[in-house]
């Protein structure tokens, strides 16, 4: 009647728009028990939930663990620096270990793309993407989706332009994935060095003038930029990735739309956005945060409730 | 085979709900500080008929909400169809009030146990009281109703429908016979 159609949320690519939908309507209820003053239900109780994390991650890592709490599961968290993995185990090794302490379902970040999906393939247990090299990391991409629904009333029809990185970045590849199954317009504006040469092929339109996508957009879904991208000379300096592609309160009042800007965290104040924008009313990154902890609650019920 | 047969037609259907508005306000000795909590589905609509009963005697607008007790339920574990979360809707504070609990039919009490888990989880109400509109029997925990609609012993492989027009196109109770093979 209602679960989703797959076992794993691996990646947003190829989703059915039904299991999409699905996902942002459950959080709606799991947004109103964040409002209440005992923020949490017996749902998962006695499931086993692990947190694998091979890359440091604290934001993401908090909201998973925050949601899984607040379903009653059993949480067990498993960083790579202090694990067997610095012994040298490879990851399916690590996961038949852990499999074999009866686990109900994993919540993996990994520096390869891939290694959810190949976590899925050699374990039971129900696999969560977190975020796989420059693959994917749909759990983001959802609460981007649910936020933007949740302030704009739709997706479907919306212009979302994704500034920044986009070539070292899973998070734009899962909201390409998802907005464009949901009906809305995506381009993504960046510098040529950051941006795939292929990428139109995913369905997007492309802008290397940040005024004239900012002109023709409705959301800017501004990425981070990696300081270290900068030492593999993908872009000159900070202070010209700014002048160029950097989002201002100017910028934005150039256009006669109120634009709605989304931040996936954490941000570079003054680089990528600056401070008055990233504070002003334009912004829902707050929102995000809270929503994230609702939209990964939904996973894990559909996920961790279905037959 | 089924073998359907009416319990309660349109008419006794209103006199239930109208007796039922009565003994609510009897036993709190008025609604002053009473709420009502539907039991998503059927038992919100019954929780609204009840709300406007009780507002047409006492003249007084009465705080209604509903809940969702899904994620309560002892048996989502292997269920084969993942009921859909619709939400709770409770807009007022239920600490220090007395909430009449409503669902159309009381069964095993597992429902209500989820309820009254899910209720507790919102605040402290000073008494939670539970009305039915069909008690059918068969209970699997110690749980008994305060305001009952109608008693129907039934047997195992018979189903109680409570229909109503919100949702049915009528009002109605009806005894459902699964035919054995």
């Amino acid at each position: 009647m209602m679960a989703l159609s797959c076992r794993h949320l691996l990646g947003l690519d190829g989703m059915p728009k039904k299991d999409i939908q699905t996902i942002l309507d459950t959080a709606t209820s799991f947004r109103e028990i964040l409002e209440r003053p005992i923020k949490k239900v017996p749902t998962l109780q006695g499931k086993t939930i692990v947190n694998l994390f091979f890359e440091s991650s604290t934001r993401t890592r908090t909201s998973f663990e925050l949601a899984e709490r607040r379903l009653s599961a059993d949480v067990v968290n498993f960083s790579a620096d202090a694990s067997s993995v610095k012994k040298g185990e490879s990851l399916k090794d690590t996961a038949r270990n852990i499999e074999m302490m009866k686990i109900d379902m994993v919540v993996i970040r990994h520096a390869a793309a891939g290694a959810a999906h190949f976590l899925s393939r050699v374990i039971n247990a129900n696999v969560i993407n977190a975020g796989d090299g420059a693959h994917e990391h749909p759990t983001q991409a959802l609460l981007d989706m649910y936020s933007l629904r949740e302030r704009l009333g739709k997706i479907e029809g919306l212009h979302v332009c994704i500034v920044g990185d986009i070539s070292h970045s899973r998070v734009a590849r899962s909201n390409i994935f998802g907005l464009r199954t949901m009906g809305a317009d995506v381009s993504v504006c960046g510098p040529r060095t950051l941006i795939p040469s292929d990428i139109e092929t995913l369905g997007v339109r492309v802008f290397h003038d940040i005024d004239a996508a900012i002109a023709d957009a409705d959301v800017l879904n501004v990425l981070r930029i990696q300081l270290e991208r900068q030492e593999s000379a993908l872009f000159p300096s900070l202070r010209e990735y700014r002048s160029y592609f950097g989002i201002t309160r100017e910028r934005l009042e150039k256009s006669k739309r109120q634009i709605t800007v989304l931040h996936p965290g954490p941000i570079n104040r003054d680089v990528e956005l600056s401070a008055d924008v990233a504070d002003g009313e334009q912004s829902i990154i707050l929102q995000q945060v809270l929503n994230g902890v609702a939209v990964r609650m939904a996973i894990l019920y559909l996920l961790g409730t279905s037959a | 085979m089924q073998d359907k047969s009416l319990l309660v037609d349109e008419q006794g259907f209103q006199r239930t709900l109208t007796r039922l508005a009565h003994e609510i306000l009897e036993l709190n000795k008025g609604s002053a500080n009473i709420a009502l909590v539907g039991i998503r589905t059927r038992g919100d609509f019954l929780a609204r008929r009840l709300a406007r009963k009780i507002q047409e005697i006492e003249h007084r607008e009465l705080q209604v909400g509903v809940l969702d007790i899904t994620l309560y339920r002892d048996d989502l574990r292997g269920k084969l169809n993942q009921p859909l979360l619709k939400g709770t809707d409770i807009f007022f504070d239920v600490t220090g009030k007395n909430i009449v609990l409503v669902d159309d039919v009381l069964f095993t009490g597992r429902t209500v146990r989820a309820a009254l888990d899910a209720l507790i989880d919102l605040g402290r109400p000073a008494t939670i009281q539970l009305a039915v509109f069909v008690d059918r029997g068969h209970r699997e925990l110690p749980i008994k109703a305060d305001f009952v609609g109608k008693n129907c012993p039934t047997s195992s492989d018979e189903e109680i429908r409570v229909l109503m027009n919100e949702v049915d196109g009528e009002d109605a109770v009806v005894l459902v016979r699964k035919g054995r093979e």
